[in-house]
């Protein structure tokens, strides 16, 4: 039975329950042991028993959920020694969202800390492994949630987007992820990284369940003013083919170095794919491109320095105690926040700086402008820009971590769209060397529907099977 | 130089607390003397995770003061972020406005208005120990009720040139908001504060000073000491040859002296930019409209329909429209008597300010019904001025009817030739010699004679009526 169980995808698990096939707790159940079994540190805290959980669409299938959404009561730490055993006083509107559609918390998942990186090694709870290769990384920030869901441990799960934090973990870890358009998705409750990029949005098995699930997630909520409600319900993908539409690859971006062989082969099969399905095949410029991670390791920091203020230890939190108040300050975060952390509230803060501001935050601003105006352009001709979601597959734990700037590097394809804040999506186009690659498909804002449905199309004629990732039964 | 060559240069920074019905973020209840920490929210708070949202009736509010104040209005108004660390300030920053305030320029009285912005108001820090400060104390607690209470922000331009002139215009200003009723403006309470820079420079220079920044001061009185102790020490300084420093500085009114806050080295760079969490404000035709609609008379109007339909003269029309409260009575007191004319009813109602100090007239034992009635009683010649003036006093001391008071003391004026005649024979009689020098043309004795007259009235004589029956009996006119 718990091969059947596991086979199902989440759409399946909640089809079944509806039918009344399948039993909410054990479905739970069946995760939750999995997930309290966890050898890859995918999960940071893992429920005990399955919360008294709401009829709804989503049936009972249970998300993990990243760290940094705030869930009542349940350990909210961001990946930080900072937030080490905080448990807040109220649960992120995405996540009340998705429970009041009927899906409960299963556990929380492992990130990168306040989701700054591309590894999952920043996180203070240690890193997560790849279920493919458990000698390498699962990406990051979300690489918690990806590693989960690669794995088998959990059916779904929720992520967040700041550079790449979804698509590029789940690339890594052969998934699904969606960054939705910037504002479909509350981010109240979220603790934040950057504010004027972060998104939530699924990591999930295939396609249809990430339509499912960020059915649930979109909508206006007042309690976030830069949220918007969707302009359209979100639909269950059905298309097969992709008859008219044109597919814009950014030539220079994609044949440039740093991008592995074995990444572009997969890049072009999966263009090939696309072809026998009916779409055109263009090429398109970003002339901003190179100039688009420069400008995001500007803007970034920066909010992330002033997001990140509030950790001071007055209120909650590590507090280590000293002398006089700017002592405990500097304790406090000396003591609580990582090297990565530091290294970017450093740059943020220094960018703001008077004098400064115009040369570095101002300056990464008008390049944001740039770049949002040249890919606006392209779908005035293209439906669609696609690339390889990141330059390279999974690489080996503790490879990069002492080059922050090669690093930087992951999110070379994914940063655009962050800067532009249009929606994007990751599918597996295949392996090289047993190792998954991910497509990324970007629409422009509120193309979810579209993109759900080309990268449908394209999933079923790729044909990639994950399972060989899943933990034993 | 020399003393007598210096003028104050004086401007003013004034936090109003707006009395919205929850803060300027989230959707707490204004604090009003609760036990600490209980209008709270994880907004408010700075938790993890918390976003803030623009409270529009905040929004509307300083829309009506940038109205009142003849600003210019902002079509489209940006919140930043302004960042320091202080326990205070819940999420290591504070929620202002920077290069897009809602209102730029604008005038009061005659005072150039350079901007108004929101923000939000800052938690209340309590600090246990002898200091009383954070400094070396043994421990500090923070109350958030106060945290997140919407703020406007008013700038002047550096105008003001001395302490008087500062009071004078505060009051114009708390005037105009409470007829706005965006504020309860009460100093004391902490929803009026203010903070001056103030510098010195050769009279009719162009040139500005090095200045410092008085800050929180909060009632009129130790504004305008704290002001003149300030220019008093930097003109002591100037004098000797000495510069002033550009420091922060804290007014003691206890012991009136001045000390240091934080000099310019340990400023603050409050890395502003632009609130990531908050979309630009966007002022719509329906916003200005509604503002514009719910603005009430303001000062300046009442001044002028104080001079065009009631006549009162330039001084009363301006002291009764710069003090709402004081206009107020005044209203009331010819509303009590309409035969009253309103020249006189305001000089009975300036009569009682001056014997009030700091207390509001309405405030007083004196309520305008009784004021109404003893301007009336002198109107009609019932009682005399200086009858009419002890009544002020005993009413101002006591309260109670003027009538009852007139009564009891004997007050009632002795006027008319049948009672008063008899009394100016009787002084005239008293006093042969200053008689004669009278009837021989020299009227210097005059003034000794009505005065017996008054003494033997008690006052209730008027002396002008005294002096014609002086003249009457000695053939004089
Ligand atoms: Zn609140």
């Amino acid at each position: 039975m718990s091969e059947e169980l596991q086979a199902l995808s989440a759409a399946d698990a909640a089809a079944a329950i509806a039918k009344g096939d399948l039993g909410r707790g054990e479905l739970f159940e069946h995760y939750r042991a999995r997930a309290a079994s966890d050898e890859l540190n995918a999960f940071t805290w893992v429920a005990e028993s399955m919360p008294d959980s709401v009829d709804g669409p989503l049936g009972g299938v249970p998300i993990a959920v990243k760290d940094l959404f705030c869930t009542e009561g349940i350990p909210s730490q961001a990946g930080s020694k900072i937030l080490a055993g905080y448990c807040p006083p109220y649960t992120a509107t995405a996540v009340a969202n998705l429970e009041a559609a009927g899906a409960p918390i299963l556990g929380k998942t492992n990130q990168d800390e306040f989701a700054m990186g591309s590894s999952n090694e920043n996180s203070a709870y240690g890193p997560v492994q790849n279920p493919w290769d458990r000698s390498r990384v699962p990406g990051g920030s979300s690489g918690g949630s990806a590693a989960a869901v690669a794995a088998g441990l959990a059916p779904w799960a929720l992520g967040t987007d700041t550079g790449g934090s979804i698509r590029q973990p789940a690339a890594l870890c052969g998934i699904v992820g969606l960054k939705p358009t910037y504002g479909a998705v509350s981010r109240y409750g979220m603790i934040a990284f950057a504010s004027s990029l972060d998104s939530a949005g699924p990591l999930t098995r295939n396609v249809t369940d990430a339509a499912l699930f960020y059915r649930h997630l979109v909508g206006r909520d007042s309690a976030d003013a830069t949220s918007v409600s969707f302009p359209e319900p979100i639909a269950l993908p059905t298309s097969e083919r992709l008859d008219g539409i044109t597919l814009a690859v950014p030539a220079a971006l994609v044949d440039g170095d740093g991008i592995e062989a074995g990444v572009r082969d997969s890049f072009e099969a999966a263009l090939e794919s696309a072809r026998g399905l009916g779409a055109t095949v263009v090429s398109c410029e970003i002339p901003s491109a190179p100039y688009a991670l420069s400008a995001y390791y500007v803007i970034a920091p920066a909010e992330a320095s002033s997001n990140l203020a509030r950790f001071d230890g007055v209120r909650y939190g590590l507090r280590v105690d000293a002398t006089n108040l700017d002592a405990m300050y500097t304790e406090t975060r000396h003591d609580g926040f990582g090297d990565e952390v530091k290294r970017r509230i450093l740059i943020g803060t220094y960018a703001l700086s008077s004098g400064y501001y115009d040369a570095y935050y101002g300056r990464a601003q008008r390049v944001r402008t740039v770049v949002a105006s040249e890919l606006s352009a392209i779908f005035q001709t293209a439906d669609f820009i696609v690339t390889p979601t990141s330059p390279t597959v999974a690489f080996g734990l503790g490879e990069r971590t002492a080059d922050p700037l090669a690093m930087y590097l992951s999110d070379l394809f994914t940063i655009p769209m962050s800067l532009a804040g249009t929606p994007a999506i990751s599918i597996p186009s295949g392996l090289s060397d047993g190792l998954p690659v991910g497509l990324q498909i970007c629409g422009p804002a509120f193309s979810e529907n579209r993109i759900l449905g080309a990268a449908h199309a394209l999933e079923r004629a790729i044909g990639f099977d994950g399972s060989s990732a899943w933990s034993a039964l | 130089m020399a003393g007598h060559e210096l003028e104050p240069v004086i401007g003013l920074e004034i936090h109003v607390q707006l009395r919205t019905a929850t803060k300027m973020f989230c959707g707490c209840a204004l604090g009003f003397g609760e036990p600490p920490n209980t209008r709270t929210c994880p907004v408010c708070l700075g938790l993890p995770g918390a976003l803030p949202v623009a409270n529009a009736e905040a929004i509307h509010y300083g829309l009506m003061i940038g109205m009142a104040l003849d600003s210019e209005l902002a079509p489209v108004s940006t919140f930043h972020r302004k960042n320091y660390f202080y326990p205070d300030l819940p999420k290591g920053y504070q929620i202002s406005q920077f290069d897009l305030p809602l209102c730029s320029g604008g005038k009061l009285g005659k005072v150039n208005i350079h901007r108004v912005h929101l923000e939000e108001d800052a938690a209340k820090l309590n600090h246990a120990g002898a200091s009383g400060r954070i400094e070396g104390a043994d421990s500090s607690i923070v109350d958030f009720n106060r945290g997140g209470t919407p703020l406007a922000e008013i700038v002047t331009e550096p105008e003001l040139r001395s302490a008087e002139q500062v009071g004078e215009w505060l009051r114009l200003l708390r005037t105009t908001l409470r007829t706005l009723g965006v504020s309860d403006v009460n100093m004391e309470e902490g929803s009026l504060r203010c903070d001056a820079n103030i510098s010195l420079r050769p009279t009719g220079s162009d040139q500005l000073g090095t200045k410092t920044e008085l800050k929180n001061m909060n009632s009129f009185r130790f504004i305008e000491r704290g002001i003149r102790a300030e220019v008093e020490r930097q003109r002591a300084l100037i004098e000797e040859g000495e510069s002033v420093t550009q420091e922060t500085l804290h007014f003691d009114p206890k012991t009136e002296s001045i000390t240091s806050l934080r000099s310019k080295e340990e400023a603050h760079d409050y890395r502003y930019f632009p609130e990531p969490d908050l979309p630009p404000v966007v002022i719509t035709e329906a916003m200005l409209a509604r503002a514009a609609a719910e603005l009430p008379e303001l000062p300046a109007a009442r001044e002028q329909r104080y001079i065009d339909e009631l006549s009162l003269s330039p001084e009363s029309a301006r002291l009764f429209a710069w003090r709402a409260e004081l206009a107020d009575y005044f209203d009331a007191v010819r509303a009590s008597e309409a035969s009253l004319e309103p020249q006189q009813a305001a000089n009975w109602v300036t009569e009682l300010q001056g014997r009030l100090g700091d207390q509001e007239a309405v405030d007083s034992n004196v309520t305008a019904a009784s004021l109404a009635k003893l301007a009336s009683m002198v109107a009609s010649a019932t009682i005399n001025q200086g009858g009419a003036k002890q009544v002020l006093d005993q009413l101002v001391e006591h309260g109670g009817e003027p009538e009852a008071i007139v009564a009891a003391e004997g007050l009632e004026a002795v006027g008319g030739a049948d009672e008063l005649a008899p009394i100016v024979a009787e002084a005239l009689d008293a006093n042969p010699e200053l008689t004669e020098r009278l009837r021989g043309g020299d009227m210097k004795p005059i003034g000794v004679i009505v005065g017996e007259v008054m003494k033997q009235t008690r006052g209730r004589a008027d002396g002008k009526e005294v002096t014609a029956l002086v003249r009457q009996q000695l053939g004089l006119s």
